[in-house]
C-alpha cells in the first residue's frame, strides 16, 4: 500500500511567501517574539546563504540591507496549513494531519483513478504549487519512510517497495526529527543527535547498521524506534483527520493601505487562493466574509485595532474570482472602511455547487453571476433597498410591502405556461401611480365634500366627480397606528394645456395627523 | 506578353503584368480573343464607356457598394401577447427585440397596459424588470394585475444617490432585506481626514449636485437600463417615464434610444417605454397613443347624481391609437378601445 507525504520545508517562510509571492526571489527571514527581543526563527535558502542564522536578533538581521524581514503570522500559517490539507484531500479521502508542515495520504486504490505513482506525485507537487506552496512530495510503502524521504529529498521522490533502506541511507540523521518541535522534545532530539554524532553516525545508513541489542542498551526503546525508521521498516496505519473545511486566507500588511486599488489587488490574490482550494474540493461558496483590521489611534496615540466586517451573501453558490472581486469592490465603494487597513482576512463558507438542467424550450433567464454584478452596480446607484423584488406583507397598510433580494431562479414546471384560458379571462386592472412621498394638498370643502384641489406639480383643479370617503385604519395596537379617509376624484385639470384634461386621483385625509394628501393618480 | 496599368486604389502606380489573354477582361479587342457570348459584341464607343465605368468603380472602396443579394434581411420580430386582447388585435402584440412606446396623459391607461404586459410576460415564465423613474409603482396594483412578483425586478430611481444621503454622522440604515448584513464596527472618522480608503482617485463622496431631482433620476434610469440590457436574460424591460415632465424626457438624446434598440436587436427582450409624449423618434418600432385631448379618460360608470358615498370608481375606458408601426400590421391611425377595472370591482 503506497503512502504519499507532502512536506513544506521552512514552513513559516513558506506561509509568508504564499501571502507575498513577490518575495520569492529575495532573502526572507521570519521574526518572532516581543519587541525588542525578536529573534529569527526561520530563513529561506537565500537568507541562509547570506549568513543569516536562526536565533539572530532583529537588530543583527537588519544590518543586512537585502534581507526582507517579516513577523511570524499564525493566521498565514493556519491558512497555509489549511491549503496543504486541501491539496492532500483532493487526491485521497484518507489524509493524516501529521504536522503543520506535513500531510500524509493513503494512495491505496488511487493508481487506477489517477495514474502511476510518479504521475500522482507530479500532480500533487503541481497542485501544491498552484496553492502557493513549494512542497516536497515523496511516495513510499509506509508512512514514516515517506515522511523521511519528503524531508530529505527536495522535489519529488518515489521509493519502490522493499528499497526504503537503500534510498533513505544517505539522508542525514536530522531528518528523523521534525522541525516544529519545542521544549523538552527539542532537547531530547538534540541530545540524541549529539550522541549519534559522537558515535560517528551521521546518516541513516549508519544508524540502520548498528546492532539492535547494543543500541537498545544505550538509547532504549527510542533508539530502536529511530533505527526502524532509518531502515524504512516502520509500519503503522494513518490516523485520518476529518477536519471541518475552513476556507480562509489572510495577509498582514507591513504598511497600512489607504487606497482601494492595492486593496483590490490583494483581495484578488486571496480570492484566487480560496477559489482554487474550493475548486479542488469540488465546492462553491455562497457567502464571503471580509474582515479588515483598521489602523486606529486613540487620543493618547496608542495604536489599537478595530475590525471592519462586510459579509457578501450570494443568491446561488458560485465560484468565479472575477465576480467576487467586482462585488467586493462595489461593496467597498458603497461602504468604505474609513481608516487605513493593516490586515485583511477573507473567509468563504463552502456550499455544494448548483446544478441546473438547461432546456431548449425554457424562457430566457439572466445568468446568476452577471445578474448579481448588475444588481450590485444598480444598488450602488440608487441604494440597496431600492432595487429588488417585491414582497407583500400581511397588512392592509397602503405601503405594506418590502423589498427583498431578486433571484432569477430557473422557472419550475408548475409556474411556467399557465393555461391560456386563465390568462385570457383576466381583465385589465386599473393601476394607481403613487406619489412617494404623498403630496400635500390644499382642499376646498363644501358640506364636507372636496370640490377643489390644489397640489404641487400640476395636480389641481375642480372636482367633477367623487367617490368616498372610504375609511381605512390599522395597527391601532402599535405606535404607528394609522387611520385615513380615501376619496377617488375626477379632476378637471385647469393647469394643463386646454383645461379639458380630466384625471383621476386618490385623495387621502389623514385622520390622526391631519392634513390632506394626494396619494396617486389612477392610470 | 502584354502589359497594362490598372488604376486601382491598392495598386496605384504599380504596373501589373498580365498575360495577353487576360487583357480581354477590360474590353474585347477588335481582332483578338473574343468571347462567344453575344453580349460582348459591343461597339467601340460602348467599349470605351464600359472601361471608363469600370475604372471609376474600381476607385470606389469595395465596402461602400454592397450587392443587394448580400444585404442583411432583418427577420420579422416575434410578436407576443401584451396582456390586452384589444391591443393584440390592433398590433399583433408586442414585438421582441424592438422598442415599443406607450404614450398618453395622466389617467389614460398607460400603467394598466404596462402591468398587463408584465403579467403576460411573467405568465410565460419570463423575468421582467421595471425601471421606475419616479418610484411610482404601486405594489397592490401589481399584485392585483396578476404579475408574478418573484419574476419582477423593480428599480426605484428617485434622483437621490445613496452617497449623497450617506454622511459620517448618520448610521447605516438597517435594510429591509433580511440577508443584507452590515457588521460595521468602524469608528467615526475625523471629518478633516482625507486619508479615507475609497475616497481618493475619484471615489470621494459626491458633492451636492446642482442637477434637479428629475435629471438625476433620468440619469439613473438610463444607466440602470444600460446595465440591465447588458446583463440580458429579461423577457421584458419597462422604462416608466410616465411622470417625467416631457421637457425633461426630451433631453434624452436619440443616440441613447438607438443604443437601446441596438442592444435588444436579435434578442428576445421587449423594451417598453411608458411616457407622456413620444420621445424615441424613429427608434421605436411601435408607437401607441393612449387617450387624446379630444377624448378624455372616461369612467365606466358616469352617474353624478348619487351621493359620493354611493359612488364607486370602477375603472377606466381606454382608447388606443396605433400611431406608427414598422411591423406592417394594421395601418397607422387604427384605433381600438378597451376597459380596465379597479381591483375592488372584481
Amino acid at each position: 500500500m503506497p503512502f504519499a507525504c507532502i512536506y513544506v520545508p521552512n514552513f513559516p517562510v513558506a506561509a509568508a511567501l504564499r501571502a507575498e509571492p513577490e518575495l520569492r526571489a529575495r532573502a526572507v527571514a521570519i521574526l518572532e517574539g516581543k519587541p525588542p527581543l525578536e529573534t529569527i526563527v526561520a530563513v529561506n535558502e537565500k537568507a541562509g546563504g547570506m549568513g543569516i542564522a536562526l536565533g539572530m536578533t532583529k537588530a543583527q538581521a537588519e544590518l543586512c540591507a537585502e534581507l526582507a524581514l517579516r513577523p511570524r503570522s499564525a493566521l498565514q500559517e493556519s491558512a497555509a496549513h489549511a491549503a496543504l490539507l486541501d491539496c492532500a484531500q483532493s487526491f485521497s479521502p484518507c489524509v493524516e494531519d501529521a504536522a503543520c508542515d506535513t500531510a500524509l495520504l493513503d494512495l491505496a486504490g488511487m493508481e487506477s483513478l489517477l495514474g502511476s505513482l510518479p504521475k500522482i506525485s507530479r500532480a500533487i507537487h503541481s497542485r501544491a504549487g498552484a496553492l502557493g506552496l513549494e512542497a516536497n512530495v515523496a511516495v513510499a510503502s509506509n508512512p514514516d519512510a515517506a515522511v523521511l524521504a519528503a524531508r530529505g529529498f527536495a522535489g519529488i521522490a518515489v521509493i519502490a517497495g522493499g528499497k526504503e533502506a537503500e534510498h533513505l541511507g544517505p539522508l542525514p540523521t536530522e531528518v528523523l526529527f521534525a522541525n516544529g518541535v519545542d521544549g523538552d522534545e527539542k532537547k531530547a532530539a538534540a541530545r540524541l543527535l549529539e550522541t549519534l554524532d559522537r558515535w560517528g553516525i551521521r546518516n541513516l545508513r549508519g544508524l540502520a547498521a548498528l546492532p539492535e541489542v547494543s543500541l537498545s542498551e544505550r538509547l532504549g526503546q527510542e533508539g530502536l524506534r529511530l533505527q526502524q525508521l532509518a531502515r524504512g521498516a516502520a509500519s503503522r496505519t494513518l490516523v485520518p483527520v476529518e477536519a471541518p473545511p475552513v476556507f480562509e486566507e489572510a495577509v498582514e500588511l507591513e504598511h497600512p493601505i489607504v487606497l482601494l486599488e492595492p486593496l483590490a489587488f490583494l483581495l484578488n490574490r486571496l480570492l484566487e487562493q480560496i477559489c482554487a482550494r474550493l475548486g479542488f474540493r469540488a465546492l462553491a461558496t455562497q457567502e464571503l466574509r471580509l474582515t479588515l483590521e483598521l489602523e486606529n489611534f486613540s487620543p493618547f496615540h496608542q495604536r489599537s485595532s478595530v475590525n471592519f466586517v462586510r459579509t457578501l451573501r450570494l443568491p446561488l453558490p458560485m465560484l468565479d474570482t472575477k465576480v467576487f472581486l467586482k462585488l467586493l469592490q462595489l461593496d467597498l465603494n458603497a461602504h468604505p472602511p474609513g481608516a487605513p487597513i493593516v490586515k485583511i482576512h477573507l473567509a468563504a463558507e463552502p456550499a455544494r455547487p448548483r446544478s441546473t438542467q438547461a432546456g431548449l424550450f425554457l424562457p430566457p433567464s439572466p445568468e446568476p453571476e452577471k445578474l448579481e454584478l448588475t444588481l450590485a452596480r444598480i444598488a450602488g446607484m440608487v441604494g440597496e433597498n431600492k432595487v429588488g423584488a417585491l414582497e407583500m406583507l400581511d397588512t392592509h397598510h397602503p405601503e405594506g410591502f418590502r423589498m427583498r433580494r431578486f433571484v432569477a431562479e430557473a422557472p419550475g414546471k408548475s409556474s411556467h405556461e399557465k393555461p391560456p384560458g386563465e390568462a385570457e379571462g383576466r381583465s385589465t386592472v386599473t393601476a394607481l401611480r403613487r406619489f412617494r412621498p404623498p403630496r400635500r394638498a390644499s382642499v376646498t370643502l363644501e358640506n364636507g365634500q372636496p370640490v377643489h384641489l390644489v397640489c404641487p406639480k400640476n395636480v389641481q383643479g375642480d372636482v367633477l366627480w367623487r367617490a368616498g370617503p372610504w375609511r381605512f385604519s390599522g395597527d391601532w395596537w402599535e405606535r404607528e397606528a394609522w387611520s385615513r379617509d380615501e376619496w377617488d376624484l375626477a379632476l378637471q385639470n385647469n393647469a394643463l394645456r386646454n383645461g379639458e384634461d380630466i384625471s383621476f386621483c386618490r385623495l387621502v385625509h389623514d385622520l390622526l395627523g391631519g392634513g390632506w394628501f394626494v396619494e396617486g393618480m389612477y392610470d | 506578353m502584354s502589359s497594362a496599368v490598372v488604376s486601382t486604389p491598392a495598386a496605384q502606380g504599380r504596373p501589373f503584368v498580365f498575360d495577353g489573354d487576360a487583357v480581354s477582361e477590360v474590353c474585347a479587342p477588335s481582332g483578338g480573343q473574343r468571347r462567344d457570348s453575344a453580349e460582348d459584341q459591343q461597339s467601340p464607343l460602348a467599349c470605351v464607356l464600359q472601361s471608363t465605368i469600370n475604372n471609376q468603380q474600381s476607385k470606389i472602396p469595395p465596402a461602400r457598394v454592397t450587392p443587394a443579394s448580400q444585404l442583411e434581411i432583418r427577420p420579422t420580430p416575434e410578436m407576443v401577447s401584451s396582456g390586452v386582447v384589444a391591443i393584440d388585435a390592433l398590433t399583433g402584440g408586442l414585438p421582441r427585440g424592438c422598442l415599443t412606446e406607450v404614450c398618453g396623459p395622466a389617467s389614460s391607461g398607460r400603467t394598466a397596459l404596462l402591468l398587463a404586459a408584465l403579467a403576460a410576460a411573467t405568465r410565460r415564465g419570463e423575468f421582467c424588470a421595471v425601471v421606475d423613474a419616479s418610484d411610482a409603482l404601486d405594489p397592490q396594483s401589481v399584485a392585483a394585475a396578476g404579475v408574478d412578483l418573484e419574476r419582477l425586478l423593480w428599480v426605484r430611481c428617485s434622483g437621490d444617490s445613496p452617497q449623497r444621503e450617506r454622511s459620517p454622522r448618520r448610521r447605516p440604515s438597517t435594510s429591509l432585506r433580511a440577508d443584507s448584513d452590515t457588521e460595521n464596527h468602524s469608528r467615526q472618522v475625523n471629518q478633516n481626514s482625507e486619508e479615507l480608503v475609497g475616497d481618493r482617485v475619484g471615489r470621494r463622496f459626491e458633492p451636492r449636485s446642482s442637477k434637479s431631482s428629475s435629471e438625476n433620476s433620468l440619469e439613473q434610469v438610463l444607466r440602470a437600463t444600460d446595465l440591465l440590457l447588458e446583463s440580458g436574460g429579461f423577457g421584458l424591460i419597462a422604462l416608466d417615464l410616465a411622470d417625467v415632465p416631457p421637457q425633461a424626457a426630451r433631453h434624452i438624446p436619440l443616440t441613447t434610444w438607438f443604443r437601446f434598440r441596438r442592444a435588444i436587436e436579435y434578442t428576445p427582450t421587449i423594451l417598453l417605454a411608458v411616457e407622456q409624449r413620444p420621445i424615441a423618434g424613429s427608434c421605436s418600432s411601435l408607437l401607441l397613443q393612449l387617450g387624446s385631448p379630444d377624448r378624455p379618460p372616461q369612467r365606466t360608470d358616469a352617474t353624478f347624481a348619487e351621493p359620493s358615498h354611493a359612488q364607486l370608481f370602477t375603472g377606466l375606458d381606454i382608447t388606443t391609437e396605433l400611431v406608427r408601426s414598422r411591423l406592417e400590421r394594421k395601418p397607422a391611425g387604427s384605433v381600438t378601445a378597451f376597459a380596465s377595472k379597479t381591483a375592488w370591482t372584481g
